[in-house]
């Protein structure tokens, strides 16, 4: 092992099966990633070095549907460190119903590049 | 959709309108049933998903990972496509058990609803569909007072998900079911405070990747070998006493501590419902708290099919589809008197798997038995399925994750007359 070469562990979260990856780095750089099961664990050992991103649920207020909140949802996963802003955001939305799904609520949430967008429908 | 009349008579009655209700009424009408029936208690279809409004639906049936709101709406629409009818807001509160008119059995059972008062169904056949419901606090003998602010892991989440109202501000959670593991995020996304989440257990019954995203991502701690054996507060939850549990499975002295809190989440199982079934007069196994069945999804009353998590508590939605999918179809087959059996042999299995589902095969088509070890088998070992039908390496082996045994119908058949079961089971190399 070189310097700087740092051997981290985590679990990959793209499928149920979460693999405990093996990921061999060297700043930002990824060098080698094992015990992944497949290669969307390679993928997301890269993005998790560099800019870990969670796709972001919650619900927003609404007013005239049979339920006082709808759920929502980030179009694409968003960078895991905006999440705590995008929520105070999502918080202050009060949408009218009806609603349907895949409706846009939020356009580019707090400069991330993703839509909030509604994950049913509602009246 | 909720209109309905005439329905005393159908062929394929579904009982419950979550994932694996609505899988199979659609498979039912695809079959070639003609009048497929969900009763549903809720004012709308979809069961619990539509609480469940984080992503991780879908990834084995769509390729994509849906929200459980955005699941069931591709369900629902197909659902309508297929000429599925719904009778919402309607409760099915007894089932009796199975009647013989010339010479196959056919159920009955009864229904309420406000619109219709009661009325008795019957149906050429079943399928169980009522899903689960989780281990309450009162099956749990924990000590103390009994204070408001202890709720399980689900109610919470229809509390905040569905009501737009929050059950505490400062939580925790007993026990690491994946309910109970998603409400900590859920919870921390809302402003709560997430103090600490105890499992009784060495290992997290939930899935792994539950715990990376949802607790370590919020930096909220868990511990294993951990339980609450105490409560505090008189009105409301003060908070707990949780003492460190030994390898003997005993608290240990001087470990018993006081954690403040003012909610306290229980997510410590998840048990089929089954009081219709029982009702039926259908074999429940003890191990899976389910109907028996075979790979048809098929109930010791012929008549009676059923399907996803009243059968057995799968890990994913996905799977509970397919197994609704599957006693749909094998329902419509039934009620057109078109359902073959020529061979039911049971499933043997060895002492390290804790549940087996379905428990008996029959080889009408490939299909899939699922197994869940007792304990966890940490290194490599074989899953296999005797004599000669399946065998496979495993990295691993776990409680919180089921195993799926790929049953072929063509080996299965070509089993010789004298195999008098087929034995399933993990073996550590």
């Amino acid at each position: 092992m070189t310097l700087n070469e740092e051997t981290k562990k985590f679990i990959c979260v793209s499928c149920p099966v979460g693999c405990l990856l093996k990921v061999t780095v060297q700043g930002k750089d990824v060098l080698s990633v094992e015990d992944n099961g497949c290669p969307l664990g390679i993928k997301y050992a890269k993005n998790e070095i560099a800019n870990p991103v969670r796709t972001f649920t919650s619900t927003v207020r609404v007013s005239g549907a049979h339920l006082p909140v709808c759920p929502v949802r980030s179009r694409i996963p968003l960078p895991l460190s905006k999440m705590r802003d995008v929520a105070r955001e999502v918080a202050k939305v009060q949408a009218i119903a009806p609603i349907s799904i895949g409706q846009i609520l939020i356009e580019d949430v707090c400069g991330t590049g993703s839509d909030i967008i509604a994950s049913r429908s509602l009246s | 959709m909720s209109d309905y009349a005439g329905i005393r008579e159908v062929d394929v009655a579904v009982i419950g309108g979550g994932p694996a209700g609505i899988a199979a009424a659609i498979a039912a009408r695809k079959e070639g049933a003609l009048k497929v029936v969900v009763f549903e208690r809720d004012w709308e279809a979809g069961g619990i998903l539509q609480q469940c409004i984080h992503p991780g639906f879908g990834l084995h049936m769509f390729g994509l990972e849906l929200t459980g709101p955005e699941y069931m709406d591709r369900y629902l629409k197909q659902a309508y496509e297929a000429g599925v009818e719904f009778a919402l807001n309607t409760m099915v509160f007894q089932m009796d058990p199975p009647a013989e008119t010339d010479g196959r059995k056919t159920a009955s059972f009864w229904i309420m609803s406000p619109k219709t008062g009661i009325e008795k169904v019957h149906a050429k056949s079943v399928v169980l569909a009522m899903g689960c419901r989780e281990r309450p606090a009162g099956a749990l003998g924990i000590a103390g007072s009994r204070p408001a602010g202890v709720y399980t892991a689900g109610t919470a989440q229809r509390f905040v998900n569905m009501e737009g109202c929050m059950p505490g501000k400062k939580a925790v959670i007993m026990g690491t079911g994946d309910i109970g593991l998603i409400m900590a995020r859920r919870m921390m996304l809302e402003g709560a405070e997430v103090v600490a989440v105890f499992e009784i257990m060495p290992w997290v019954s939930g899935l792994r990747r539950n715990v990376a995203q949802c607790l370590d991502d919020f930096g909220i701690p868990y511990y294993l070998e951990h339980s609450v054996c105490e409560l505090h507060g008189k009105d409301r939850l003060e908070g707990i006493s949780v003492v460190k549990i030994g390898k003997d499975r005993r608290p240990v002295d001087g470990t018993l501590r006081f954690v403040g809190c003012d909610t306290l989440l229980l997510a410590v199982g998840l048990i089929p419902e089954n009081e219709l079934s029982r009702m039926a007069g259908v074999e429940i196994s003890p191990l899976t708290n389910g109907p028996v069945v075979n790979d048809f999804l098929q109930t010791s009353a012929d008549c009676i099919f059923a399907s996803g998590n009243v059968v057995v508590v799968y890990d994913l939605v996905d799977f509970v589809s397919e197994a609704g999918e599957r006693a749909g179809s094998s329902a419509a087959l039934y009620a057109m008197g078109k359902l073959s059996k020529p061979r039911e042999l049971p499933i043997e299995t060895t002492p390290n798997i804790r549940v087996v589902s379905p428990q008996k095969l029959c080889g009408g088509r490939d299909t899939t038995v699922f197994v869940r070890v007792a304990e966890p088998i940490e290194g490599r070992c074989r899953l296999f399925a005797e004599p000669g039908i399946f065998s496979q390496t495993l990295r691993y082996a776990r409680p919180g994750e089921m195993n799926e045994v790929k049953i072929s119908a063509e080996k299965f058949r070509a089993l010789p007359e004298t195999e008098k079961c087929v034995r399933i089971g993990i073996e550590a190399f």
